[in-house]
């Protein structure tokens, strides 16, 4: 069994179709990139994956269940915006991770926080845009989950921070867990990518392997993206 | 060691050429072992499951080995290796050949033009 059942999926807002008859399963042992423009229906299908929002029609499950609290046990996700309470600093929002999730490996968090120059002591208030969304990271990864679902990883940070979230993903890697990474910063994730799912207005348009992809079109997956979604 | 990949290649093939390279130029020896999938992996900045395809299909070629416990190592077989630089020497010599017969060289030109630069080129 997949580990993330998608069937026949749409949900509309109103007279607003934001997916549009989703069907894609994934296995476990995978980093699967989620990739479309803004507006593509990718955060949407994240919320729905989390329990955030629910289908007009269709399914999704994981690991067999409709999301809920065992799906929330085993998925840890990174949303594309602070839902966290800025008041408290990093060692209190581990010390709410911790209580949480009982996957949430605490050394690893203050390991990952230390390399990254985050103050422990500092309020996310008082944070840089950059820092909050590292310091997310930091939380979402330190967790031994079974799928994770980071809804633009690596938008806000800086290259240097780039380069270490996506070592941080591989070195996490692990063959039971499903990694799903949403974004348009193609280029920088291309060759941490297993398969890729082209998403476009609501609709998947490709799911392939990413070496088949340039192996078949003799052209990286950036360049077929940006043919794809020409505007 | 740097990993550089280029665009519109299957990353397997291209971290198989560099593996082959560095297995051809001794940078890893015979015998060494490899470092995990995982290292590997982080160091060249690519998916592991890519990573481990490559070092299988080096196996099936036979320039490495496992060892059930401990690992991969680069194969000891001195044949397999002699190929491997008879293979590499002819890729090369197959480049360069292309790319003098296309400037207009004929074979002699170009056989004369070998010896030549061995001399100058040091």
């Amino acid at each position: 069994m997949a580990r993330i059942e998608i069937s026949n999926l749409t949900k509309n807002f109103g007279d607003l179709t934001a997916l549009d008859d989703v069907t894609v399963s994934l296995e476990q042992g995978q980093i699967v990139g989620l990739l479309g423009p803004n507006g593509s229906g990718k955060t949407t299908l994240i919320k729905i994956l989390n329990g955030l929002l629910q289908p007009t029609s269709g399914s999704v499950t994981i690991n067999g269940n409709a999301p809920g609290v065992a799906t929330k046990k085993v998925v840890a996700y990174l949303p594309d915006r602070n839902a966290l309470p800025d008041y408290m600093t990093a060692s209190q929002l581990m010390d709410i991770y911790e209580d949480f999730f009982e996957d949430f490996d605490r050394l690893k968090a203050e390991a990952m926080i230390d390399d990254l120059g985050i103050n422990r002591k500092q309020t996310m208030k008082k944070m840089s845009k950059g820092t909050k969304e590292k310091l997310q990271l930091c939380l979402v990864m330190a967790r031994q989950a079974e799928v994770y679902l980071l809804d633009e990883p690596i938008g806000g940070v800086d290259p240097a921070t780039r380069d270490y979230i996506l070592r941080t993903i591989i070195s996490n890697y692990n063959e039971n867990a499903v990694v799903l990474i949403s974004t348009h910063l193609i280029a920088d994730v291309e060759s941490v990518l297993d398969d890729v799912v082209f998403i476009k207005e609501g609709r998947v348009v490709l799911h392939k392997a990413a070496d088949e992809i340039r192996e078949e079109r003799g052209e990286s997956v950036d360049k077929l993206f940006r043919e794809v979604f020409k505007c | 060691m740097e990993w550089n990949f280029k665009d519109g290649i299957p990353i397997y093939t291209q971290i198989i050429d560099e593996m082959t390279m560095r297995i051809a130029s001794s940078a890893y020896a015979p015998g060494d072992k490899l470092p995990s999938v995982r290292d590997l992996a982080l160091d060249a900045g690519v998916n592991p499951n890519t990573m481990q395809r490559a070092l299988a299909e080096l196996e099936r070629r036979g320039l490495v080995y496992s060892e059930r416990t401990s690992g991969r190592f680069v194969t000891k077989e001195e044949a397999v290796l002699r190929d491997l630089h008879e293979e590499l020497a002819k890729k090369y010599f197959e480049e360069l050949t292309e790319k003098l017969r296309k400037i207009g060289m004929d074979d002699n030109a170009i056989k004369a033009s070998v010896n030549k630069w061995m001399e100058e080129i040091k």
